[in-house]
């Protein structure tokens, strides 16, 4: 048995799948950010196959993978301290909670 | 042909990337759907080492399973109990999420199973044909700037994370 790229992509698949389901129907906003993650991580895993079956030679792929993991560390740490911020106001992190904003 | 313990190695890793990316969003308590994300984490670090890609495994490791999920759990633990559970979803909710991620995985699937350059390379072969990604190459590629070599983009990563720093503690500090 050969491991192709299908092999790769397919656990990639149900991952962005899963993802996608756990944006649609969570309610609280951490648990939407865990479904995001797997999404991304998803797009990553993406990426780094096509660059190591595809294009061998090159290595933008890894490239873009290392800066997307950058940027998610970013937009998480960004995303938690609104979260934070929005548990002092209204006291829990539902997101039907937050009705509406100060001004 | 691929040796048996890279196949070994590939089927607990996808069979655990699978089965807990299903069940970090089911699972009802958060905050061991933020245990099953890290395991999801480390399987999709397990494959980033097969692919041959060392630097990038270390990489998700310390940045995703380090840095990304104590800031999880430290928000988790912040905002609400450990042990309460979300309240379970209405038959409509959980149709539209059923749905759109069955349309998801569909239309995927069919764009993966007719993608026109899907090859049957095996990865030892692709391995073998491929660079070799040492140390020295990945910092010369990051701090160069002739064509493939991405200083710009480091040095924005550079900006993006001090103005996410700056912007983390202006949000989230007591007034």
């Amino acid at each position: 048995m050969n491991l192709t790229m299908l092999c790769y992509l397919v656990p990639s698949l149900i991952m962005f799948a899963a993802g996608v389901y756990g944006f649609c129907t969570r309610k609280n906003m951490i648990a939407l950010l865990i479904s995001l993650e797997l999404m991304l991580n998803a797009a990553d895993l993406n990426f780094v196959v096509f660059n190591r079956f595809l294009f061998p030679g090159s290595m933008e792929g890894m490239f873009f993978t290392i800066f997307a993991i950058a940027i998610a560390a970013a937009e998480t740490a960004v995303a938690i301290a609104i979260i934070i911020n929005i548990y002092r106001e209204v006291k829990n992190t539902d997101i039907n909670s937050v009705k509406q904003m100060k001004f | 042909m691929d040796s048996l313990a890279n196949i070994i190695l590939y089927f607990v890793a996808a069979i655990a990337v699978i089965v807990f990316s299903v069940m970090t969003v089911t699972s009802r308590k958060i905050l061991r759907a933020a245990t099953y994300l890290l395991f999801v984490l480390l399987g999709t670090a397990v494959f980033y080492f097969q692919l041959g890609y060392e630097f990038l495994g270390a990489v998700q490791i310390a940045v995703y399973a380090g840095g990304i999920m104590v800031l999880f759990v430290f928000s988790i633990l912040l905002t609400r109990r450990p042990d309460e559970k979300a309240p379970l979803l209405s038959t409509h909710r959980r149709g539209i999420g059923v749905a759109l991620a069955l349309v998801s995985f569909i239309l995927l699937g069919l764009a993966l199973f007719y993608m026109p350059f899907l090859s049957g390379v095996s990865l030892a072969q692709s391995i073998e044909a491929g660079a070799t990604i040492d140390m020295h190459t990945i910092g010369q590629t990051l701090v160069g700037s002739d064509k493939f070599q991405y200083l710009l983009p480091f040095e924005a990563i550079s900006v993006l994370l001090l103005a996410c720093i700056i912007g983390g503690v202006t949000v989230a500090r007591k007034r």
